[in-house]
């Protein structure tokens, strides 16, 4: 794994940042778009919390469910006695601008990772896991609830790839279809996408739960980042650096070894501003 | 500073002065070929205008889904409606034998049309979906004339960029740009399935817009005004709807 690590890390730089400043902006941007969606589609959802398959539905057809909430309009029957107040109209211009912002950033992001190689480097399974014994190695040692190695603070493993990879390439794009398969203007340019989904209803019903898997990609995601070291995930995802450079330079010699220091364990020791014991570093190693 | 940072300094400010200047010359073409909606003002604005800008190039003439007859909703649903003026009531009471269609602005004959006028415009009828921005939608058929033949027959004038359209009920009117007044499928609907248009779906008169949400398909329709500016109507932000918070253009 060793190895690994020090490919992902350019050769020629002794200290380069975990994650590049183009992935960086991008995932932020993406992550302050991604929660305006949220509340907002969520704002949206309740004014009418039913679902239905096929073209057409409303109030006079059977749902194919419903969500058990109050609704924000007082046609819809949902057993509460109470309509919540109506936040329509914020909710749709914010929903459709960060629809703008997310997919012009998802556009930025997936041109850039297809010129400097990130998503074949970074994304698609390492050599050694391209098998699926290789992959359910790491799923496994996930289930085992094992510590991660030292390696994984510089490299995704296999799973996390796996995920990324979803949410990326088919998570997003599916959601991006089904919205836009909303939009009665787009669809009378382009009729094929909702058509093919079976009707508008199938389409609003479809958004809501990819919607839901990408909410649900979300609170895994940051369970995962509290349990790894929250404090050094989040500044490698901030400031690209997994710990202050003087600290790593003047506990050990420069270059090669830079990558012992990675675990959260570690880190969180240098956090708190302690020098990193000779020890960690060993241990670190694989 | 080093070489690199001085290098990045530079590239940095040559992609965000080329950034800026690109938006400013996007935003002035943009104005120019009408692909700025009213409602372009405030935080929003840029999401709008991105919205209304990309659809007018991409779907400027494209047309509306249509749908067999065995598609039509056997249960339409009538939303709901604001109690009716006095002025309804009245018209209600009558069975609707007064109503007329006022139309005037940058026409060259502004019009008073009686629902029997409307009918002797050529016929169309659709079968289309109407979508409401909560999430539901039936499909119906409409029947009516389409507004180009009216408008026509009125005489726009060439610096025309808007009709506005008026409900005899209080503050409800919305307005639409010129790709969707001459658009074949924008219907002054006056029948529906085969019958006269029921009251509760906008009867007598309802202007149907079917590439946008139904709350441009404003009901009970008496008055239309060709106009060049949308400035002087209401808070100048194209029509009821943004003044209630909502988008002007609902094609989305």
């Amino acid at each position: 794994m060793l190895s690994d690590v020090s490919d992902a890390a350019s050769p020629r730089n002794s200290n380069p940042p975990r994650h590049a400043a183009f992935v960086r902006v991008t995932h932020w941007l993406t992550a302050i778009c991604f929660f305006a969606l949220l509340i907002s589609g969520a704002e949206i959802v309740v004014s009418h919390p039913r679902f239905y398959w096929g073209e057409t539905g409303n109030l006079t057809t059977r749902p194919m469910f419903k969500i058990p909430v109050p609704a924000s309009r007082n046609l819809v029957p949902t057993g509460y006695g109470y309509v919540m107040p109506d936040q329509n109209g914020w909710s749709r211009y914010l929903h459709f601008q960060a629809a703008w912002a997310a997919v012009l950033t998802g556009l930025a992001y997936a041109l850039w990772g297809l010129w400097t190689g990130h998503f074949r480097k970074n994304l698609f399974p390492a050599p050694a896991d391209r098998t699926w014994r290789g992959f359910w190695r790491v799923v496994a040692t996930h289930i085992r609830f094992t510590r991660p190695d030292a390696a994984e603070a510089l490299s995704y493993n296999a799973v996390q790839r796996a995920a990324y990879l979803l949410v990326v390439f088919v998570l997003f794009p599916l959601v991006i279809w089904t919205g836009l398969a909303l939009s009665p203007g787009f669809n009378s340019a382009f009729p094929a996408p909702v058509n093919v989904l079976g009707g508008r209803q199938s389409a609003r019903t479809l958004h809501f739960f990819v919607s839901g898997f990408i909410l649900l990609f979300l609170i895994v995601h940051i369970v995962m980042v509290v349990l790894a070291g929250f404090t050094s995930r989040m500044r490698a995802m901030i400031t690209g650096t997994m710990i202050t450079g003087t600290m790593i330079t003047g506990a050990m010699p420069a270059g090669a070894t830079t990558t012992g220091t990675m675990t959260p364990e570690t880190s969180a020791q240098t956090s708190t501003g302690a020098t990193i014991p000779e020890s960690a570093i060993e241990e670190a190693r694989p | 500073m080093s070489k690199i940072s001085r290098r990045k300094f530079v590239t940095t400010g040559v992609a965000a002065t080329a950034g800026v200047s690109g938006i400013a010359v996007a935003a002035t073409l943009a104005k120019r070929y009408g692909l700025v909606p009213p409602d372009s003002g405030g935080i929003y604005g840029p999401g709008e205008t991105l919205t209304y800008a990309a659809q007018r190039l991409l779907t400027k003439h494209s047309l509306a889904r249509e749908f067999p007859r065995s598609m039509i909703s056997k249960t339409p649903f009538a939303n709901e409606l604001a109690p009716f003026g006095d002025a309804f009531k009245k018209h209600q009471a009558a069975g609707f034998a007064d109503w007329r269609l006022f139309i005037d602005g940058m026409v060259a004959h502004p019009a008073s049309l009686s629902l029997s006028d409307l009918r002797s415009f050529p016929v169309r009828s659709q079968i289309t979906e109407v979508v409401c921005e909560e999430g539901w939608s039936y499909v119906g058929q409409w029947i009516g004339t389409p507004l180009v033949e009216v408008l026509n027959a009125a005489g726009i004038l060439p610096q025309a960029r808007y009709v506005v359209y008026f409900s005899i009920q209080p503050d409800w009117w919305e307005s639409i740009d010129m790709a969707d007044a001459l658009h074949p499928q924008t219907l002054l609907t006056y029948a529906m399935n085969d019958g006269d248009l029921p009251v509760v779906f906008g009867g007598p008169l309802r202007l149907r817009v079917p590439r946008q949400l139904g709350y441009k398909s404003v009901k009970f329709i008496n008055h239309m005004t060709v106009t060049d500016s949308l400035k002087h109507f209401g808070k100048g932000l194209g029509s009821a709807a943004p003044e209630g918070g909502y988008a002007w253009y609902a094609g989305i």
